[in-house]
């Protein structure tokens, strides 16, 4: 059995994100970080979501959890949970919705646990607190997270500062997984992990979907394991989503320059070392149109005459 | 090297002392309660050089030592044992307690973590100026210093108004790029770069890594690069030596290395480099039987079979391969093929360049 033989998950839409726009009010600069972005998620489906650096992905991630703060304000479109009006939860709603339906690895991992409790201490709170479970009970269902994601459970005991960041990062996956919620926001979990682990971490975290069906949005930057692990994705550059389809689709047909500029600068394993070049300086892409269907499934953003000069450039590959 | 299009720069400075060499390097971390006796042994018995303008990648798996590798040398970390030489000097022994300003001149590191690493109360500005001031690399008017900050953040592809902004207010590959610049403000020898990219898309990471490449050929500073992104080290680096463990298991030219790896953890970790290609290819529980064939271990760091040679003692280095790409590696497993030209190098050496 191999990850991509998972099932694709069932097109009712758990979690539904229409024409977000978040925007960053600030005394000098205010940002459009999100600008009218549409995507959702199946039961037991994996999203990915790739993009540029500052394009808005954590932004997204934030607002569909609720925990954007001042000076973020979310200027229009709406987000559903299993039909339920997410923007229009009260706090108590809210409570029960984080963690519990839905939880985030947050980018932040690596720095997110509360340094002056133990790794078991943190995970038994979140069972005695959420689950109602007695501590003892807390305290092995703690040992079994921590070697669920590879980590010797002796290491409940230690201090997030004795941990290395991978680590981190893994007992931050576990905590998220806690609960069983149905919807998992996974922001870049594996950025401290090698290879290895992160396949095996991966594998776990399908596993436990096909197990539990919950969905997950995944955003990375490492486009293959995106490729290997989503269902679909989408792309986003400056806020805006400019192309999205089957996973597979964007990898061997990616149709937005931007999307094929992901998908070339991309080292390889093998063959001699050429020099690669990531968007060549000065392209950029503005006033992003609505998505078209360019084929069955596959919704790109047409490009204007400006940038189909930047693909011609992308493609030249100038060297360094 | 031969095939390569990317051209290797490095200046052959055989006669001058080498940027950064690590000798014997031990370190050794009590866990548990304050009256507990048990450690971890994070690394042991590092030896490892990195030559004048030379870029050497570090991985190996998670949790088995590099960051406190970089750590030790860059003078955050008391190493248990071992010496740490930067152009020829003792650092431990000329700077007792703690790296002193000229050290800091010379090294500089950048953080594995973007979000721990930055004081939130400072704006982006605060970080670069303090930085071209403790130094003195500011140039000798406000005029200078503020064209060196808008270079610095060109460099990085970040815009200058960002110099302004908290990092809160950043993303998470906005922040790395702060934390590169605060290192490249400095002009230091030697940059200890850990993980610095793993938050940048890959066309933003392309970038970084041309921009490491450039300041290697222009300005001949030495890099350690950490990192799990094999296709980046293979991209930028001379050399890259895998850590298992807490110790080096084995080193060689980048290209050789992950062509033709050797120890038996660099080809699981080869392997398993996800390849959308190959999609599907992936077997988790094949992957798992590997794993454990490759990790569990009592008797020695892979084996587990006292009969066989190395077990009992310490395993020796063994050249893989063409001496040209100084390839060895460090195992209880390896045997060369037959007639592959491999041989045991010497049982302790302390110079991993050793060719013939
Ligand atoms: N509190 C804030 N105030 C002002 N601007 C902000 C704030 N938080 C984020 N931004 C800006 O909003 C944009 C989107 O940020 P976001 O963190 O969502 O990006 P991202 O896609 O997650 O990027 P990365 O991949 O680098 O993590 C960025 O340009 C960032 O500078
Ligand atoms: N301050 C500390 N106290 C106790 N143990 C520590 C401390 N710092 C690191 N360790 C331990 O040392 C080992 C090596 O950690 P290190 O951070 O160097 O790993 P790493 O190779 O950088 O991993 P990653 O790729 O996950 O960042 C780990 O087992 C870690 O738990
Ligand atoms: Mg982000
Ligand atoms: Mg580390």
């Amino acid at each position: 059995m191999t990850v991509s033989q998972v099932s694709f998950g069932s097109h009712e839409p758990v979690l539904e994100v229409k024409n977000l726009t978040v925007k960053y009010i600030g005394d000098t600069r205010s940002t459009t970080a999100v600008d009218r972005v549409s995507f959702s998620i199946g039961t037991g489906e994996v999203f990915g979501l790739a993009g540029e650096s500052g394009c808005g992905k954590s932004t997204i991630a934030n607002s569909v959890m609720r925990l954007l703060k001042d000076p973020a304000k979310i200027a229009g479109g709406s987000i559903s949970f299993g039909g339920k009006d997410v923007l229009a939860m009260s706090q108590e709603e809210l409570r029960r919705f984080r963690w519990q339906d839905v939880a985030m690895v947050f980018q932040s991992a690596m720095n997110s646990l509360n340094p002056v409790l133990t790794i078991g201490e943190q995970i038994v709170d979140i069972f005695t607190t959420h689950a109602g479970y007695t501590r003892k009970e807390s305290l092995r269902r703690a040992g079994e997270l921590l070697e669920l994601v590879r980590i010797d459970s002796a290491r409940l005991k230690s201090y997030p500062h004795q941990l290395s960041g991978g680590m981190r990062q893994r007992a931050v996956i576990a905590m998220a997984v806690a609960l069983k919620p149905s919807v998992l926001i996974l922001d870049e979990p594996t950025t401290a992990l090698d290879v290895v682990v992160q396949q095996e971490i991966m594998a776990q975290i399908k596993e436990l979907q096909r197990e539990l069906g919950f969905s997950v949005l995944f955003i990375t930057h490492d486009m293959s394991l995106m490729v290997e692990l989503s269902h679909r994705m989408a792309v986003m550059y400056g806020g805006r989503i400019v192309e999205t389809a089957k996973a597979q689709d964007v990898y061997t047909n990616p149709r937005h320059p931007y999307t094929q500029a992901l998908m070339s600068a991309f080292p390889p394993l093998t063959g001699p070392r050429v020099p690669l070049t990531g968007l060549p300086d000065g392209v950029k892409f503005r006033n992003i149109p609505d998505l078209t269907e360019a084929a069955p499934g596959h919704f790109v953003a047409p490009v204007s005459a400006d940038a189909s000069a930047a693909d011609t450039a992308i493609m030249e590959g100038a060297a360094r | 090297m031969s095939h390569a299009v990317l051209s290797s720069q490095r200046p052959s400075a055989d006669t001058e002392a080498p940027a950064l060499e690590v000798r014997g390097l031990g370190k050794s971390f009590p866990i548990g309660g304050l009256f507990s006796r048990d450690s971890v042994r994070a690394l042991h018995g590092v030896d490892l050089t990195i030559g004048r303008g030379e870029i050497v990648a570090l991985v190996g798996e998670s949790g088995s030592g590099k960051s406190t590798l970089a750590r030790c040398v860059a003078r955050l970390e008391k190493p248990s044992s071992g010496q740490i030489l930067i152009d020829g000097v003792d650092v431990l022994k000329r700077d007792r307690f703690q790296a002193s300003r000229a050290f800091r001149s010379q090294l500089q590191m950048v953080f594995q973590d973007p979000f721990g690493s930055l004081n939130p109360a400072h704006r982006v500005e605060h970080f670069l100026r303090r930085s071209l001031a403790i130094h003195r690399k500011g140039g000798n008017s406000e005029t200078a210093t503020q064209q060196r900050l808008g270079e610095l953040m060109t460099t990085v592809g970040l815009q200058a108004d960002m110099l302004n902004s908290y990092p809160h207010e950043l993303s998470g590959g906005q922040r790395q790029r702060v934390a590169i610049a605060r290192a490249l403000a400095v002009e230091p020898q030697v940059i200890l770069a850990d993980e610095p990219t793993s938050m940048l898309d890959v066309s933003v990471r392309i970038g970084v890594l041309n921009l490491m490449r450039k300041l290697r050929d222009e300005q001949g500073i030495s890099m350690l690069y950490i990192t799990h992104d094999l296709a980046s080290a293979r991209y930028l680096a001379d050399r890259t030596v895998v850590m298992f463990a807490g110790e080096l298991v084995e080193e060689g030219e980048s290209l050789d290395l992950l062509a033709n790896p050797a120890h038996p953890y660099t080809q699981l970790l080869v392997s398993a480099v996800p390849d959308p290609a190959r999609a599907g290819s992936y077997d988790p529980v094949r992957r798992a039987e590997l794993r454990q064939a490759v990790m569990a271990s009592t008797t020695c760091t892979f084996d587990g079979d006292p009969n066989q040679a190395c077990s009992a003692e310490e395993p020796v280095r063994h050249r893989v391969g063409d001496p040209e790409n100084s390839h060895w590696v460090r195992c209880h497993l390896y045997r060369p093929q037959p007639g592959a030209g491999g041989h045991a190098l010497a049982a302790e050496p302390t110079d991993n360049t050793a060719s013939a």
